[in-house]
């Protein structure tokens, strides 16, 4: 039993119907079988032409889907041999940050990403998804690890942002993301990122500086969340902000990975199966183990100076202005 | 010497809202209200409890550098409106109405500058335009800065105030944090010193990137620094915060900060950084 957003309803009721009347079929009702056929192909036009222009607000919803693969399982499906390491060896282990060796089809690789929880019981332990300090610690402690013996660097992009609590002040939220962004410009190995769900703001970031960037085709990457948005620049006297304001931010915001390729801000789009990468994610998982493969084979090419360059090139060029000449 | 003598090379405009009109002012520190001569005669601090009112990035250049010996540089670089920006009003409405209030054309300004006779590069962000948010112009600034600071074998000097990264520039601004912590990542490789000043107030996107990577991290006194707002933390935890919370003295006791500066000693105790660094 999947679970389905608002906009899916109308597919949901379909799939609902044929789960049905598979109940009924034992394979030998010719007529059955030719239904659940019509119905399965009336389900998959339904779905294809919902997912062919999903809003940037279903994006982004799609993108928290409670059934959305997560960074452990695409380290499933992507790289054997995985080990985890854990530990910011100055705190304590933040579980919402996940970071580990691997081999990427027998090279040894190093893998990071943030690790949001599936049900009530695991979401609480990761927090949401949501770093504190000492995950961006651990994160560049594995960094470090995996420069010091000249491993490429993989990272899974995942959360609604760097979580904001007391704690995590106290222990310099801002100092440990802004440390990452430093260090991650000017690690001498390759780093290729992946953006599989929600890029949220500075927290998604601080694993986000890397050699190639890619998004997923229903990931959402953005400053801050639609919500945070609108509750800002949407708020009108004595009205809560609700939902179609949150659209009319999340379009604003322009989050989309279409949004971002078209910016110049991510190298290319990762396409997902139909109906989004929890509806097959080894489908979605071959998909990224071919970007990652290519990505490889040019980046360990690359001598590290001209790597290094060419990653603060690429940050360097990112922005939008005009410069008056008189 | 006159710690805050009006340059005339540098206009200080009356516009601005730092301080409200009239003859008095309420301190936002122990809320009492003060004669607002008295005020500015102090540097903008409260004679009463030490708080340091925000000030524009004119005063600020005027409080830091010798007369008459700040370059501006990159003046002429604007901000576009890269995503078309539309709320209840128009990014492009807001960036001209902030540049008519304060006669900036963005968030900061940057040159080069003298300090008790010392070349460095300095940058001032100012609050009053657009809660000195980050946007595209913000970060290319900072990151020439940084550049020109390693091409001219100066020290960078950057007085940070901002709200975070300006969300109407989108991922671009948010893409800022990465582009100026790589700028001073080739600063430190360069070996220049990079002091940065923490003023009322300093969070997000700014926070979260070169603010808390000075060589250096000096901040005024009961400046609020910090990634995430009050009012996000409070209602993500629904717990009151502690009274001193994100304040300049809670950060130096976390070991976030090196020292606590008062705006009178800021330029003298700059300038004793500086020779040490030389
Ligand atoms: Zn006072």
């Amino acid at each position: 039993m999947h679970y389905y957003l608002d906009f899916e309803q109308p597919v949901a009721e379909l799939e609902r119907r044929i789960e049905d009347l598979r109940r009924l079929s034992d394979g030998r009702d010719i007529n059955l079988t030719a239904e659940i056929k019509r119905l399965e192909k009336k389900a998959k036009e339904l779905r294809t032409e919902i997912f062919s222009s999903l809003t940037p607000w279903q994006k982004t919803l799609l993108a928290r889907h409670p059934e959305r693969p997560y960074t452990e399982d695409y380290i499933h499906f992507l790289f054997t041999d995985f080990l985890e390491m854990h530990g910011d060896r100055r705190f304590s282990d933040d579980p919402a940050v996940v970071a580990g060796i691997g081999r990427f089809e027998d090279a040894p690789v190093v893998v990071i990403g943030h690790q949001k929880g599936r049900g009530t019981k695991e979401r609480i332990i990761r927090n949401f998804g949501q770093p504190h300090p000492e995950g961006y610690r651990k994160a560049l402690r594995v960094m470090k690890f995996a420069e010091h013996f000249r491993m490429p660097i993989i990272t899974f992009i995942d959360t609604p942002g760097a979580f904001p609590g007391i704690g995590a002040e106290e222990r310099g939220q801002g100092e440990a993301i802004a440390t990452n962004l430093l260090e991650m410009s000017k690690l001498k190995t390759p780093i290729i990122v992946v953006v599989i769900g929600e890029g949220g703001s500075g927290g998604a970031l601080a694993l986000g500086v890397g050699d190639r960037v890619f998004m997923l085709e229903h990931s959402v990457y953005s400053v801050i969340a639609p919500e945070g948005c609108a509750a800002i620049l949407w708020k009108k006297n004595d009205r809560e902000v609700g939902p179609d304001d949150y659209a009319k931010a999340a379009d604003a915001l322009k989050l989309t990975a279409a949004d971002l390729r078209k910016f110049g801000v991510i190298d290319g789009i990762i396409e997902e199966p139909l109906g989004g990468a929890h509806r097959d994610p080894k489908v979605a998982a071959d998909a990224i183990a071919v970007i990652i493969r290519e990505s490889l084979q040019e980046l360990i090419k690359t001598p590290i100076p001209n790597l290094l360059d060419e990653r603060y090139a690429r940050l360097r060029a990112v922005g939008s202005f005009t410069e008056r000449m008189d | 010497m006159p710690w805050f003598k009006k340059d005339r090379a540098i206009k200080v405009t009356s516009k601005k809202a730092k301080v409200p009109e009239g003859l008095w002012v309420k301190c936002d520190g122990c809320k009492e209200i003060i004669y607002k001569k008295e005020v500015e005669k102090n540097l903008k601090v409260c004679p009463k409890c030490n708080y340091h009112f925000r000030i524009s990035s004119r005063e600020r250049i005027a409080l830091l550098s010798d007369n008459n010996t700040f370059e501006e540089m990159d003046a002429k670089l604007s901000s576009k409106d890269p995503l078309g920006f539309k709320s209840v009003t128009s990014y492009r409405d807001k960036l001209k109405e902030s540049m008519a209030n304060t006669g900036l054309n963005e968030a900061v300004i940057s040159g080069k500058a003298e300090i008790d006779g010392i070349p460095v590069i300095l940058v001032v962000m100012d609050f009053f335009f657009m809660g000195g948010s980050m946007g595209s112009v913000v970060g290319e600034k900072i990151t020439r800065a940084a550049e020109m600071a390693v091409v001219e074998s100066l020290p960078l000097i950057i007085v940070c105030s901002s709200g975070g990264a300006r969300m109407q520039e989108g991922i671009l601004s948010l893409m800022q944090m990465a582009k100026t912590s790589a700028a001073i990542g080739r600063l430190k490789d360069a070996g220049m010193p990079y002091i940065s000043i923490l003023s009322d107030p300093t969070f997000g996107g700014v926070t979260a990137s070169f603010a808390m990577l000075g060589d250096i991290i000096i901040a005024e006194p009961k400046s609020l620094v910090g990634f995430a707002g009050q009012r996000v933390i409070e209602q993500t935890i629904k717990q009151q915060l502690p009274n001193d919370f994100q304040r300049a003295e809670f950060l130096l006791g976390h070991g976030m900060i090196d020292m606590i500066v008062d705006r009178k000693h800021m330029k003298e105790t700059l300038t004793r950084l500086l020779r040490l660094l030389q």
